[in-house]
């Protein structure tokens, strides 16, 4: 789907913005294809609505360049950019109708009067708005405003497209289904997009592949199965989706395996890493991948028993708080796949953890 | 300062920055700031026939400054002059009390009516406002006069010989060119300048406050002392500064409703210049005016800038 | 407040009491000038029969008709130019945060606001007069009583502006400019429309001021440029007298007739939107 050959389409180059001594983006360089969706995931305060704004053109980098489509952009203004950006607050002008809104901006071009209705009218049949032409904002859902701000910012076929949080103001349900919606247009259109979301679902759906920022800076650029399943930090491991940390020793260090002995489980890890032998590592192991049973599991590692202290029932899998010997609560989830399971765990009973030996990831930062 | 491309582009983007912030700017300081220091000019020069002498003259070759203040002295010395600031500052802030006394529950009532009651509630407070002061207070005066409607219910009442051993009027049944009716003149005329900022204050009130408050253990009127007064802080002092400082200076309303007993330093002013011609006694005057009125517009000023910010 | 001392029902009828006591105050005096203007007695306290004839005098005093007509016409142009100045300085305190000298101006725009109007009187007509010396220009007359109002019109066009600048959401100008529109079309298709409503009420608002403005237009007329409210105030100081209750009937009913109507059309103008949400928000 997406192919990286030779310059990319979207250089970042060692961003800085400084706002009086603090760095809101920190020497930031990304990479982003032509026609990929790319997603700047962190919580409030990263930076990622910051670099968004000088990508945008709204806020003027400190140091550092952008180039798009191998022209240097970062002194330009927003009205000089082949970019454009859908609001949070999707931004309609409420004096303007639906199909002014979309107009506006291929008027500012200077475009003629009938290329622009064959355009607005090519833009309302994208987002299936046809009907709503001649209304105004506030006479329309915010679901509805949503996919006009949409065909607003690709009216103007840009070389950018810019989401700043495009799910935030929707409900759960609608959340879901505009999601997978939005992607579709996006695609179909064929814009290269870059979104800036503190959702993970949301980031992991959409995003063809995401940079977790915190603090100004980049942490891990990938695509949404590698940072999940091989986060670089244990900031990243613990930011996205729920994991355990478990803390421990190098014990053995061999090519092809490692062993890694914790307090209350010896790792047993099946492919080498870099490192030496007495490292401290932490062991991350996601809910997901560790199965419980009554009975002592075989094997040597890999295995842990525990008390079940909390569990919380989310209907369709269940999560189990753990209690191992040394007082670490690890969470294990399961799915629930029968509707009558003959044997199911409650509080205070004690069961075995385990896990196979490509479940887990080993972090040394 | 930088002349980077950057630097250069950013500059160009909202040109006309100069513009937008010049020319106000501008206005202001030349028909504004500008003024007050020529009045402070003149308040020290000698008057000479029509009009004033200039500070600085050539005598002889040799560059004269003339300072006169003798204005100055003149004011602290003379009873007269005393007399009309205290007793500007002493009905001002009779009428901001009142105002406030009046126009808080008023207000309150107002913002806690039922929503749909409101828009008319505020359009009936603004009519007045907008019909022309000089007129309504124009008609107190027929009110107040020896056969107006409210003298003869007052009479009736005997309310008339409450004020007079008060010493609000000086003799029964004379209820015109009183202090009583320079006050009630006064208040009746900046009663919606206290009742405005109020009602927005309050009106925007979160109520679910005082929800959490009863939720506490608070009864109502605590709660109304302990949470709605602290809350309605910024729209009492905006209301009361909007009374206090211009009832200081205020002329037409002491002119038609006031007395030989109430000389406020508004009428002093206007004599000065208009009857007596003596502009650099008038400027003392107003200088001194200004000067005690500085703190309170210091405070106004800050709180308007607080509320510019705090509606970001 | 007085739920706290009685029952949710005296409450009530205290709120009630209080609001229409305050208004017949407020309305008392508006009602007695209304009333004696068709009192056929020179003394307007007492009232002695129903006559049109004082608003026949009104129709021949030719002093009130060219003050009103004065009065109108610095107005109007009042209004224009406080509205302009009003919105710029607006702009300049919603948009610049940093500029040098910017409490002095905030504190110059604000202070009208406040400041009696014989210092802000006195002060700018020393200020011509200083200006007249040196120049020759201007006379005192209809211009100078424009500036002088046009001085306090801007502190309260400046208000009106500014609060509505405030509510709007700054992304609308950043989306404008996005979508290609440079600065000075923003403005125009964009926040103009936005802003107009208010501008309106600004304008509105200082053309009272000024039509009403006796101190300022006192210190600041000349000879031949007497304007309404200084012709009244004259006859006022001088005691009462019926013509002028003519004036202030004529006046009330028209100020009437604009406030209804202005509160009717936008009361009107909400909820209709308010519906249009609504609907909106069942239809999703």
């Amino acid at each position: 789907m997406v192919k990286s050959q030779g310059q990319a389409y979207l250089q970042i180059r060692d961003v800085v913005k400084d706002f009086g001594g603090v760095k809101a983006v920190n020497h930031v360089s990304l990479d982003i294809q032509k026609g990929e969706i790319f997603a700047l995931l962190g919580s409030s305060g990263c930076g990622k609505t910051t670099l968004l704004r000088m990508l945008g053109g709204f806020d003027l980098p400190t140091s550092g360049s952008i180039v798009l489509d191998g022209k240097d952009l970062s002194n330009l203004p927003p009205y000089e950019r082949p970019i454009n950006m859908m609001f949070q607050s999707y931004a309609l002008f409420p004096h303007l109708s639906v199909w002014d809104n979309i107009a506006f901006g291929l008027r500012r071009d200077g475009m003629p009067g009938d290329s622009v209705a064959q355009r607005v009218e090519e833009m309302l049949k994208l987002v299936q708005l046809g009907k709503f032409a001649k209304r105004k904002p506030h006479q329309m859902s915010g679901g509805q405003q949503q996919r006009v701000a949409l065909a607003r910012s690709l009216a103007k076929r840009p070389n950018l497209l810019l989401l700043d949080e495009p799910l935030g103001a929707l409900d759960k349900k609608l959340r879901e289904e505009t999601q997978l919606e939005l992607v579709n247009i996006i695609e179909e259109v064929g814009v290269t997009c870059v979104m800036v979301t503190h959702d993970q679902e949301e980031a992991m759906t959409m995003a063809s592949r995401i940079a977790i920022m915190s603090e100004g800076r980049l942490l891990q650029v990938g695509a949404p199965g590698e940072i999940y399943e091989t986060p670089s930090t244990r900031f990243v491991a613990d930011f996205i989706g729920n994991v355990n940390l478990i803390d421990g020793t190098l014990a053995e260090d061999h090519p092809d395996h490692v062993v890694i002995r914790c307090q209350d489980m010896t790792h047993y890890v099946g492919h080498g890493i870099t490192g030496h032998q007495g490292m401290d590592v932490s062991v991350a192991l996601r809910p997901e991948k560790i199965r419980l049973s009554r009975q002592e599991p075989t094997g040597q590692y890999n295995k842990v028993q525990g008390k079940v202290r909390d569990l919380s029932y989310f209907g369709s899998y269940t999560v189990y708080h753990l209690q191992l010997g040394s007082g670490q609560v690890i969470k294990v989830s399961q799915i629930n796949a029968e509707r009558h399971p003959e044997d199911v765990l409650t509080w205070d009973d004690l069961a075995w953890a385990h896990w196979s030996d490509s479940a887990q990831v080993v972090l040394t930062q | 300062m930088s002349t980077t491309p950057a630097a250069a582009s950013r500059r160009s983007w909202w040109s006309g920055r100069t513009a937008v912030i010049g020319i106000p700017y501008l206005w202001l300081l030349v028909f504004f700031l500008l003024p007050f220091l020529i009045v402070a000019k003149i308040s020290v020069s000698e008057m000479e026939t029509v009009t004033f002498k200039d500070l600085l003259t050539l005598k002889e070759g040799v560059l004269q400054l003339s300072l006169k203040f003798s204005n100055y002295v003149f004011i602290t010395q003379d009873d007269l002059y005393f007399r009309a600031y205290v007793a500007s500052l002493k009905y001002a802030a009779v009428t901001t009390l009142l105002c406030l006394a009046i126009g808080y529950p008023f207000a309150y009532f107002m913002a806690r009516a039922r929503a749909t009651a409101q828009p008319l509630l505020l359009m009936l407070v603004m009519l007045p406002f907008w019909t022309s002061f000089l007129l309504r207070v124009y008609a107190w005066k027929g009110l107040l006069s020896d056969h107006g409607w409210v003298a003869e219910v007052l009479v009736a009442l005997g309310i008339d010989q409450l004020l007079a051993a008060g010493g609000m009027i000086a003799t029964p049944g004379k209820l015109l060119n009183t202090p009583f009716s320079l006050v009630l003149g006064m208040v009746y005329t900046y009663l919606p300048f206290m009742i405005l900022p109020l009602y927005g204050n309050l009106a925007k009130m979160d109520l679910r406050l005082l929800e959490a408050a009863s939720d506490l253990g608070a009864s109502p009127w605590v709660a109304f002392w302990k949470v709605t007064v602290p809350l309605s802080k910024a729209g009492i002092i905006a209301g009361s500064m909007l009374v206090f400082i211009p009832c200081v200076g205020e002329f037409v309303i002491p002119e038609l409703l006031g007395g030989p007993q109430t000389l406020m330093i508004g009428r002093v002013l206007w004599d000065e210049f208009f009857s007596n011609n003596d502009w650099p006694m008038a400027s003392s005057v107003a200088v001194v005016v200004v000067l005690l009125i500085l703190i309170p517009l210091a405070l106004f000023n800050r709180y308007q800038a607080q509320a510019q910010e705090a509606g970001r | 407040m007085s739920r706290a001392l009685f029952g949710p029902r005296a409450a009530r009828t205290t709120a009630r009491t209080w609001l229409v006591l305050v208004y017949a105050f407020l309305f008392l005096p508006i009602i007695a000038l209304v009333v004696f203007s068709f009192n056929d007695s020179p003394v307007p306290g007492v009232w002695e029969g129903f006559t049109f004839k004082w608003y026949a005098a009104l129709a021949r005093d030719r002093e009130i008709i060219a003050g009103l007509w004065l009065s109108m016409k610095i107005a109007f142009f009042t209004a224009c130019g406080s509205v302009v100045l009003g919105t710029l300085a607006a702009f300049t305190l919603n948009k610049y945060r940093r500029f040098r000298g910017r409490t002095l101006f905030s504190g110059m725009v604000n202070a009208p606001l406040v400041m009696p109007e014989v210092i802000v009187g006195l002060s700018l007509l020393l200020m011509l007069v200083s200006l007249q010396r040196l120049t020759g220009f201007p006379e005192r007359g209809a211009f100078t009583i424009w500036l002088g109002h046009v001085l306090l019109g801007m502190a309260y066009a400046t208000v009106v502006v500014q609060a509505r600048l405030q509510e709007l959401n700054p992304q609308l100008e950043e989306a404008a400019m996005d979508l290609g529109a440079r600065p000075a079309q923003v403005f125009r298709l964009v926040t103009l429309p936005m802003i107009m409503q208010s501008m309106l009420s600004a304008w509105l608002l200082t053309f009272t001021i000024s039509l009403d403005d006796v101190v300022l237009s006192a210190f600041l007329s000349g000879p031949g440029s007497t304007t309404m409210p200084l012709v009244i105030f004259s006859r006022a100081r001088l005691g009462l007298n019926p013509t002028v209750n003519a004036v202030a009937t004529v006046i009330i009913v028209l100020v009437s007739i604009g406030v209804i109507a202005a509160s009717y059309l936008i009361a009107r103008a909400e909820r209709e939107r308010t519906r249009a949400m609504a609907a909106a928000r069942r239809e999703e």
